[in-house]
């Protein structure tokens, strides 16, 4: 087994892991050793995927108070407001420091960064490159990160495990455990911090807009070392996927003007508490379309259950109707999005509206940090969408999130130096990595060793049940009988998975072995979130009940963060957590005319300061 | 539901570690409607056929640049290619499950070293696409100071180096490009429109530092014109009209070198 030491490891290549590399490095000044991993190379990463934009306060009619409003609203007061607070106030300098390195944003005439809406925003705040904007970061910032010596890249590296040192309640990070995907070899990558930067989960879900790797990994391996993940019962569903493959069509085209239509060509949206329908070609900020993902996925399912959806091949749909916005346009705002509706559902949206149908998007929830990234294993920190910073709270605005890479990134890397630099001399402590070393070495050879029959399943048809139940029992509306259901599903289906068979044994590129991995990590998941899931008796954000005693919000029980606490083999536990409420008190949360309404109304409580 | 059609594919299979001397073919044969791509082919290969075919992807929405392969002898990305492309070549109607002759052939990548099956290895190309410098070299720029303001740069300067910076790394103008198949040393198409979109750049100021891998005998001047490399690029970043225009850099920066009387770039002239 090979052994390496460095200061920092960061576990993840997409936007969040380049940009806390990048910090790390610079905080030491270059006299660090900071180990880069990532299971693809880092511009596979699925932050290329995001296409519409990121967000913060730009223009001189904008504020820090709206941009803060806009999140902990949009999240259902549930966000940690100072959390909030921090990110909305570093939030620009971090676009800009994305300008400085070369980021292509979209300009107006005049040279300056143009700004688009998004859904849930109140002002244009959103900085993008065309359609294309987590592309052009993801670049950036990998092309940035090759001038840093400091940073070794071990590209295709897969991270099964982290070590940690116990001394009485004081539990801290020693490094990863990593299988080299090129060869089979496991790696033990010792360090005195470790960066789980490791993206979402919306592969537990069959209908999702994410790519093939996001399988909640990281999440997974912090919560079988002891730490809880924080309100993964809420999971967001985009409202604009295409039909089959779940590919995005981003936010950006209905903040562009774009029109979501059903099989009568009726804008639904004003029937949904978030009219009055606005005229064609004249979006408004939170009115109809640029209301929040969460209440236009549920009206969706309303319009669903309506018989008011049309179809497109086997998949219920509504329309997104780009047409009014013109050829000229749409190939300068939205060439991405002409593409992939010609190529995935043979649609040219100059001419003919695009099916689309809600679809799992992205997880607010993740592993519990601290507001300076770091969970209760001290040493180990988590930034991006697998971490619960707590800056999303019940559901997560459009844009916000690829900020929160940058800022949170940054902060990850730069508190991370810091704890490596101040472990740098002491004496390393004894840790379990040689035991987990042992268990990952048995449990690989478990699976290849495994009797091939037809009792014992394998990994594709395991997928695929984990995937159909959360679809079923953990959907945009989700009542007791069926989270319980799936709940057991799941228990029945990690069972089934010790006995599954790997049938490939080669060491090099066995994507059959690391497929089996991730639904490893993806089944606990799956538990944690429908656990959460059941044991919020209350709708609040993306986590919407159908039973008519839980359709309200319910802050007097629930006003609290949950958290969930993996066991070995036994069922997870619950607990909840406090909410930080000191900057803003609960308020209805409402959109169109209502929220309009309330807009007038002061909305921050006595001393709080932006 | 009508009965699903139904093809044969060829898919190049490779591992050395099974003591394979060359790669083999397998058929496969696989349904399909019109939304099937060669990736959707390939996935169902793995899940319902044979779990141990390799290859690489991940997006499946032609962003990623992982899942480039070989498709009929064309580099093409599997998510972005369709089968219902190719069967309609062979006149529609036709049942092709009933004569076994595949409608498509799924190889990895020309020119690059095979690992194992569809995989290829793609670290030579990374280690070209680092070697010009892909990053805006700004003397004057002071890492995260922040009060500084953006630079101006307006659409029409963006427009002249946006093209080139669409670029998803995926390497099929590599497997096109005649010149890297002989000579694994040059930087190739990708590179050279990578190095180009920098030196476009407004905010920039490192096109001689680039310009110096470029003008060596490796860099465009490898190039001897074929223009494959931009029939086959997915993003429509044109890298021949990059290399073509930095044919046109490198010979105004090599006079102007022999007129100051100093050495150019290729150490080897
Ligand atoms: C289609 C789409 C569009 C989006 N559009 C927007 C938008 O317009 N605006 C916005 O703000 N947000 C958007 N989002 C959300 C946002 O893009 C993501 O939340 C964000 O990019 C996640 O970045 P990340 O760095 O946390 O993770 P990722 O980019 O997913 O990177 C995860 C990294 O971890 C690595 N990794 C994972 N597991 C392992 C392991 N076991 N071992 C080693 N490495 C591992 C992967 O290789 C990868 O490098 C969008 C999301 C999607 C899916
Ligand atoms: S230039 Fe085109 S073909 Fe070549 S690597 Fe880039 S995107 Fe791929
Ligand atoms: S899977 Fe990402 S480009 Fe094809």
């Amino acid at each position: 087994m090979q052994q390496h030491e460095y200061d920092v490891v960061v576990v993840g290549g997409g936007g969040a892991g380049l940009r806390a590399a990048i910090a790390a490095a610079q905080a030491s000044d270059g006299n660090s050793r900071i180990a880069l991993l990532s299971k693809v190379y880092p511009m596979r990463s699925h932050t290329v995927a995001a296409e519409g934009g990121a967000a913060a306060v730009t223009r001189d009619d904008d504020s820090l108070q709206a941009h803060f409003e806009d999140t902990v609203a949009g999240g259902d007061w549930l966000a940690e407001q100072g959390v909030v607070d921090y990110f909305v106030k570093h939030a620009h300098r971090e676009l800009v420091q994305m300008e400085h390195w070369g980021c292509p944003w979209s300009r107006q005439p005049n040279g300056n960064v143009q700004v688009r809406r998004f859904g849930g925003m109140k002002t244009e705040r959103t900085w993008f490159a065309a359609d294309k904007t987590g592309f052009h970061m993801l670049h950036t910032l990998y092309q940035t990160a090759l001038q840093f010596d400091a940073i070794t890249r071990f590209d295709e590296y897969f991270v099964l495990d982290i070590g940690v040192a116990e001394d009485g309640d004081e539990r801290e990070v020693t490094g990863v455990l990593a299988l080299d995907i090129k060869t089979g070899a496991l790696h033990c990558i010792r360090a005195g911090a470790v960066i789980m930067a490791t993206g979402g989960a919306g592969r537990v879900f069959k209908f999702n807009t994410n790519g093939g790797i996001v399988t909640g990994d990281g999440m997974a391996i912090a919560y079988r070392n002891g730490v809880p993940l924080r309100d993964m019962e809420f999971v967001q569903y985009h409202p604009t996927g295409l039909p089959g493959s779940g590919i995005l069509i981003t936010e950006a085209s209905r903040g562009e003007g774009g029109v979501l239509v059903n099989k009568d060509g009726y804008r639904y949206l004003q029937d949904y508490e978030l009219g009055p329908e606005t005229p064609l070609g004249k979006p408004q900020n939170k009115y109809m379309e640029l209301g929040p993902r969460d209440k236009l996925s549920q009206a969706f399912w309303h319009e669903q259950q309506r018989g008011r959806t049309g179809k497109h091949g086997t998949s219920d749909v509504v329309y997104l109707d780009l047409r009014h916005l013109g050829k000229a346009f749409l190939e300068e705002r939205l060439p991405f999005i002409c593409e992939l509706a010609k190529a995935y559902v043979n649609v040219d949206p100059v001419h003919e509206p695009i099916p689309i149908r809600p679809a799992v998007h992205y997880t607010m929830g993740g592993i519990l940090t601290d507001a300076q990234c770091e969970t209760p294993i001290q040493g180990l920190f988590a930034a991006g969408e697998c971490a619960s910073v707590g800056l999303h709270g019940a559901n997560r605005l459009g844009s916000n999130s690829l900020t929160e890479l940058l800022v949170f990134g940054r902060l990850a890397g730069e508190q991370a130096w810091q704890r490596a630099n101040a472990r740098r001399n002491t004496p390393a402590k004894s840790d379990d990595m040689t035991a987990k070393t042992q268990y990952w070495q048995q449990r690989i050879s478990a699976m290849q060793q495994n009797p091939k029959h037809a009792a014992v399943s394998s990994w594709p048809q395991l997928k695929q049940d984990l995937v159909a139940t959360m679809e079923r029992g953990c959907g945009i509306y989700r009542d007791e009988a069926g989270l319980q259901q799936s709940l057991n599903d799941i228990h029945e289906l990690k069972v089934a998975y010790q006995r599954m068979h790997v049938a490939d044994s080669s060491r090099g590129y066995n994507t059959d072995l690391l497929q089996a991995i991730e639904l490893g990590f993806s089944l606990d998941v799956a538990e944690a979130t429908c656990l959460a899931a059941l044991e919020r008796r209350e709708s609040r954000g993306a986590h919407q009940r159908l039973e008519t005693e839980y359709q309200q919000r319910n802050d007097e029980q629930f006003l609290k963060h949950s958290l969930v606490r993996w066991r070995d083999e036994q069922p997870a536990t619950l607990e909840w957590q406090r909410v930080d409420t000191t900057l803003s008190a609960p308020k209805v949360r409402a959109y169109g005319e209502q929220g309009n309404a309330q807009a007038s109304t002061p909305n921050r409580t006595q001393g709080g300061k932006v | 539901m009508t009965q699903p059609r139904t093809c044969y594919v060829d898919i190049s299979r490779y591992d050395p570690e099974r003591g394979d001397q060359y790669p083999t073919m397998q058929r496969v044969q696989v349904p399909y409607d019109d939304s099937t791509s060669v990736l959707d082919v390939l996935q169902y290969v793995k899940e319902q056929v044979d779990s141990s075919l390799s290859y690489r992807w991940s997006c499946r929405m032609a962003i990623c640049g992982s899942c480039g392969v070989m498709v009929n002898g064309i580099p093409k990305l599997g998510c972005k290619d369709f089968v219902r492309d190719y069967v309609a070549h062979k006149g529609v109607g036709r049942d092709h499950a009933a004569n076994d002759a595949p409608a498509l052939t799924i190889e990895p990548l020309a020119h690059f070293t095979g690992e194992r099956d569809l995989v290829v290895n793609m670290d030579e190309f990374l280690t070209h696409l680092e070697a010009v410098k892909p990053y805006i070299i700004d003397p004057a720029s002071r890492p995260n100071n922040p009060s500084a303001a953006t630079h101006s740069q307006t659409p029409a300067q963006l427009a002249r180096y946006q093209q080139f910076a669409n670029c998803i790394n995926c390497g099929l103008c590599y497997a096109a490009c005649p010149q890297f198949g002989l000579n694994p040393e040059f930087v190739g198409p990708a590179a050279i429109a990578l190095a180009h979109r920098y030196n476009l750049d407004s905010r920039d100021h490192g096109k001689h530092e680039r310009m110096q891998v470029l003008n060596t005998h490796d860099g465009v001047w490898s190039c001897t014109f074929v223009g494959f490399c931009s029939d086959v690029c997915p993003k429509g970043v044109d890298p021949a009209a990059a290399v073509n225009q930095g044919k046109v850099e490198s010979a105004k920066s090599m006079l102007i070198q022999l007129f100051k009387g100093s050495s150019i770039g290729d150490s080897r002239s």
